[in-house]
């Protein structure tokens, strides 16, 4: 069974600076990484290649730097890694991406059909979450989001049941193969990879698919083929600090007392004797 | 689907079967300012099994026209049928912009209509705005973990989609004698909208743990608490006030307490009116998770830390002693929350 | 267990763990360095500067492509009271041009495309792997254990280059825990200033760069040393104490690097910076005597790990790659021979005592110890050069002859003739 996960190369966010001139990020210097949510992705595939054999097979769209993250998920224990890689796909929007990702999908079906793709919910840094449900539309695989869990992989009868959590339920699907996931971070913990793994990747050399590989209609790539474009971008106003009042031993009362006062004053409290219905 | 063609904005009607979901409310609201910019109509579609109430419920949220298609294969909620259902209604009517509460059910279903369109979207929007010279629209998101808002626009496209997250924006009032039209839509069933069964569903009303995305009050602990028996204190806080416990990421990984409490990067981003941080440092893994609270108090004993550079309020001191004297305040005051 | 056997597994890929890599996988062994950071140079600090014969040795020519920051043709020491300072400085045109004689560096840039180095020869580096022990078979180290699932590996010969908290050495007891005596704690903060501002406030053009080391009062009496460096576009600044010299004063360092910070004479020349980073590190200053055993069964100890040091001399990063080059040496002799053995691999010891390393550690074994009893060469000597200097410079109707013996009544009154005599005997014993 072909297994593919696909993921993306993003900045540490966490570590990302504004730069108070230009308004624009910092990107030097910031740490790149899988994304995190993607590493769920890996690990499940890893366990359905435990449980019923078969391959698995990472993609990622990113200039020549996303390498670096695939040679990682390869020390986890995928077996090959394909880096989407060219001029042309620079500038996509979701919809330019998953058109890419599509391709390459058809492209890896030549050498074993795909039967299901693993992705995390969200990137860390575009935070759309709408790769993989673009995907699964485009290929017309089963398409299952927020997925915590599966329990059971039938490959006689081609058929995944998962467990899916929404905001007000637990729902049990059972969808067809092929299919696509995107797996919530509660599904599991990433491996801690084995020497044996880490010396693999050490010595892995990714395979570069650029647009010539992929049989791609740049028209449908990169800044070309993405309806939405960026207007502009600004730092999201700091707040300001407030203010700080001290208490020392003793007078922790006082300084509550003052901070609701404030707060009553600003209309943000309301006092019991005449409080407003609702 | 290009320019010329497209009139309208449409609004997707979440419910839970019986009512409106809180976000399509919110977007029949921004979707009433959009559409009075843009001098058009607003519409919600509305995709179920016996949705008149719900249709008549969304009128009085200001839908001018509902397209409903009623089946018994849209009971609950699968991704292909409820696409094919969308796409075909937008197909028809062809609205300009096409609004979707960004929920898990929405931004699954979002994902595959935009797609199948060919058309783009934005999603989790905090803002949206309309030109009504250029009937283009403004769609406004955070981006890099909150670090940099960007406003997007599909120019050519047509609809030009967004989704936007529950409680961010105002929910508008219902008026009872608003009138509008219901438009019932057929659906012809097609093989590959049977493929997914959903075989059970465990509704969980009351859930395992806290709802924190909805709590109006978030009174959270840090590593500053320095004991697992404070939240106990801060329990009688949040009680006081009607809120939940919310927790930075050390206390969890302590197993203080749940990570359904946790707050930041790894865990919930939250959006109460008054968050009570205690004891918690302000590392930026934690306030990437809560700093758009409309009212931050901050309670540490080191004056330095980072979260007081984020508090509306902050007080230094001994937590253990300053939140039951808040507690007592509260209680004495009978205070509450004025509303958003 | 790795199903393949390595030649040589090298511990920690620092400077001493890459220059050993790169001569042994030139010559076609195979090499493989395990290094606990998540890259190399990530988890490696120093003052900051680099020697160029040492890695010279190892790359020709490697200052032409490595990542460094400027190139060292001034360097001064500063002999600091809470007022003054005295300096002594030094500055060369024939330090400005090739092949150079020293560079400002990041090590986390510098070690980094070092092992890249290694790779380029065929070594193998894997990251974020940390050796948890030795595997041991009739006596013969035959084998390193890393925490991770298969994480066994077989090889000939370990090195081991894993740095000044070495558990490796402390696991084949060769040498002791390390007292607070000899280690030396340093704390360092990088602070980004403009280029421009740089080459003004240090008299530099270009990508000259310029060294101060400080001493006396900025280490508030303790045994200790204070730097500058100059990067491109920051300024390394710190300062260190033997670590049983703070737990004496109790002083926390960062304590002392803040006053360091604010001293009226340095602070000008980190004024309007930001700072970036802060850094710390432990430095060995093992006693010449107590040094470990760097050779066993099986095995070599390079660089910090082996307690190589110099810090009279800042020197310290090129003694752990020379050690690294002639750990190399040794193994290819070795290999020659199929001699493992503890006697085969004598042989290093040989060459350390040959080449500078042990013979600069052996002139400098007393230096520590005077120093550590002699605690007015920061205390005292400094105040009473400074009074004497003043004198000097202070232009008054005092005839110069009256200026002469007032200059010897003040440094009488700080301290004994006959106690300046026995300290400068002894400082000289010390030193040559």
């Amino acid at each position: 069974m072909h297994t593919v996960v696909c993921i993306k190369q993003v900045p540490d966010t966490t570590s990302v600076r504004i730069n108070p001139e230009t308004n624009a990020l910092i990107r030097e210097g910031v740490p790149s990484i899988i994304n995190p949510h993607d590493l769920h992705a890996i690990e499940e595939a890893l366990r359905i290649k435990e449980r019923f054999g078969g391959r698995v097979s990472v993609i990622s769209m990113c200039p020549s730097q996303g390498e670096k993250s695939l040679k990682k998920a390869i020390s986890y224990g995928i077996d090959e890694a394909y880096l989407l890689c060219d001029r042309a796909f620079a500038g996509a929007d979701t919809l330019a991406t998953t058109y890419v990702l599509a391709q390459a999908i058809k492209k890896l079906d030549e050498i074993e059909k795909v039967k299901l793709i693993l992705c995390g919910t969200q990137a860390i840094d575009g935070e759309t979450g709408q790769v993989g449900p673009g995907l699964a539309t485009r290929l017309g695989f089963s398409q299952l989001t927020y997925i915590t869990n599966i329990p059971d992989l039938d490959i006689d009868n081609q058929e995944i049941t998962v467990i899916r959590k929404t905001e007000r339920a637990r729902e049990k699907l059972r969808a067809p193969l092929p299919a696509l996931i995107t797996l919530r971070d509660e599904a599991n913990e990433i491996r801690y990879s084995s020497l044996r793994d880490l010396i693999r990747a050490e010595r892995y050399k990714v395979i570069f698919w650029p647009k010539t590989v992929l049989g791609i209609d740049e028209s449908q790539t990169g800044f070309k083929g993405s309806p939405t474009k960026v207007f502009k971008t600004y730092v999201t106003p700091a707040r300001e600090r407030g203010e700080i009042l001290s208490s020392e031993e003793g007078r922790e009362r006082k300084a509550v007392a003052e901070v609701i006062e404030r707060l009553i004053t600003t209309g943000f409290f309301v006092k019991g004797n005449d409080a407003k219905s609702g | 689907m290009q320019n010329q063609d497209s009139t309208g904005v449409l609004v997707y009607l979440e419910h839970n079967k019986t009512e409106l979901a809180g976000v399509a409310k919110e977007l029949l609201g921004v979707g009433r300012i959009l559409t009075d910019k843009l001098s058009t109509k607003l519409a919600g579609v509305l995709i179920g099994n016996r949705m008149e109430s719900i249709a008549h419920e969304a009128i009085k949220f200001g839908a001018e026209i509902v397209y409903m298609n009623e089946n018994e294969i849209f009971e609950n909620y699968v991704n292909r049928p409820y696409t094919s259902a969308v796409v075909s209604i937008v197909k028809k009517y062809k609205p300009e912009i096409f609004l979707v509460g960004a929920t898990t059910q929405g931004r699954d279903l979002a994902g595959s209509v935009a797609t199948e369109l060919k058309t783009g979207l934005t999603a989790d929007c905090t803002e949206l705005d309309v030109d009504p010279n250029t009937r283009l629209l403004y769609s406004t998101r955070p981006t890099f973990g909150g670090n940099l808002m960007a406003t997007i626009l599909c120019e050519t496209k047509r609809p030009q989609m967004a989704t936007v997250r529950p409680r961010v924006l105002e929910m508008p009032k219902p008026d009872a004698v608003r009138k509008g039209e219901i438009l019932t839509e057929s659906y012809t069933i097609k093989d590959r909208d049977i493929k997914v069964r959903l075989l059970e569903l465990i509704e969980s009303k009351s859930q395992e743990g806290p709802d924190l995305e909805v709590a109006n009050v978030i009174v959270a602990g840090g590593r500053g608490l320095g004991d697992p028996k404070n939240f106990a204190i801060l329990k009688e806080l949040a009680d006081a006030l009607g809120g939940e416990l919310g927790s930075s990421r050390p206390p969890v990984e302590a197993g203080w307490i749940g990570h359904a409490n946790q707050i930041g990067q790894t865990g919930l981003t939250v959006r109460p009116r008054l968050y009570i941080a205690c004891g918690i440092s302000g590392a930026i893994q934690h306030t990437v998770g809560m700093r758009n609270s409309d009212v931050i108090i901050a309670i540490n004993s080191d004056h330095d830390a980072p979260i007081f550079n984020i508090a509306t309020y902050g007080i230094t001191g001994d937590l253990t002693k300053i939140v039951p004297a808040m507690t007592e305040e509260v209680k004495k005051l009978r205070l509450s929350i004025s509303k958003r | 267990m790795v199903d393949e056997k390595f030649d040589i597994v090298i511990v920690g890929a620092g400077p001493a763990g890459i220059s050993a890599a790169i001569p042994l996988a030139k010559a076609g062994l195979k090499v493989i360095v395990l290094e606990r950071g998540e890259y190399p140079g990530s988890k490696n600090v120093m003052g900051g500067i680099l020697y160029r014969h040492a890695a010279d040795e190892i790359i020709p020519g490697f200052y032409k492509e490595a990542p460094l920051e400027r190139h060292i043709i001034k360097q001064s020491i500063w002999i600091m009271t809470k007022g003054s300072a005295f300096q002594v400085g030094y500055q060369d045109l024939a330090l400005d041009r090739e092949p150079y004689n020293s560079f400002s560096v990041f090590r986390a840039n510098f070690d980094n495309w070092y092992a890249g180095k290694a790779k380029e020869m065929g070594a193998l580096i894997v990251n974020e792997t940390v050796v948890e022990g030795l595997i041991a078979e009739n006596g013969r180290i035959v084998g390193v254990r890393t925490g991770r699932p298969d994480g066994d590996i077989r090889c000939d010969v370990v090195v081991i280059a894993d740095g000044v908290n070495s558990l490796l050495t402390r696991d084949l007891n060769l040498r002791c825990e390390l007292t607070p005596d000899s280690v030396t704690l340093a704390v360092k903060e990088i602070i980004n200033l403009d280029e421009a501002a740089i080459n003004q406030r240090f008299s530099l053009t270009g990508l000259q760069g310029s060294t101060i080391e400080l001493v006396g009062e900025i280490t508030q009496g303790m045994v200790g040393i204070g730097f500058i460096y100059t990067n491109r576009k920051s300024i390394s600044i710190g300062i260190g104490a033997l670590v049983s010299e703070l737990k004496r004063t109790l002083m926390r360092p960062y304590e002392l690097l803040d006053s360091f910070k604010s001293h009226p004479f340095v602070s000008p020349l980190i004024e309007g910076g930001e700072n970036r980073e802060y850094l710390a590190h432990i430095i060995p200053e093992i006693e010449f005597n107590k040094l470990p055993k760097p050779y066993g069964s099986g095995f070599l100890v390079a660089g910090d790990a082996a307690g190589f040091g110099n810090v009279v001399h800042r020197e310290g990063s090129n003694l752990a790659m020379t050690s690294g080059f002639l750990a190399a040496q040794t193994i290819l002799r070795a290999k020659e021979r199929s001699d493992y053995s503890e006697n085969s691999l004598s042989y290093y010891k040989h060459l350390l005592e040959r080449s500078y390393i042990l013979k600069d550690m052996k002139k400098y074994r007393n230096l520590k110890k005077y120093l550590e009893t002699h605690k007015e060469i920061f205390t005292v000597y400094p105040y009473m050069l400074s009074d004497a200097v003043r004198e000097l410079f202070i232009v008054d109707n005092i005839p110069k002859k009256e200026k002469q013996k007032k200059i010897i009544k003040v440094a009488r009154k700080r301290r004994q003739v006959c106690k300046i005599l026995k300290d400068l005997y002894h400082g000289f014993r010390a030193f040559w």
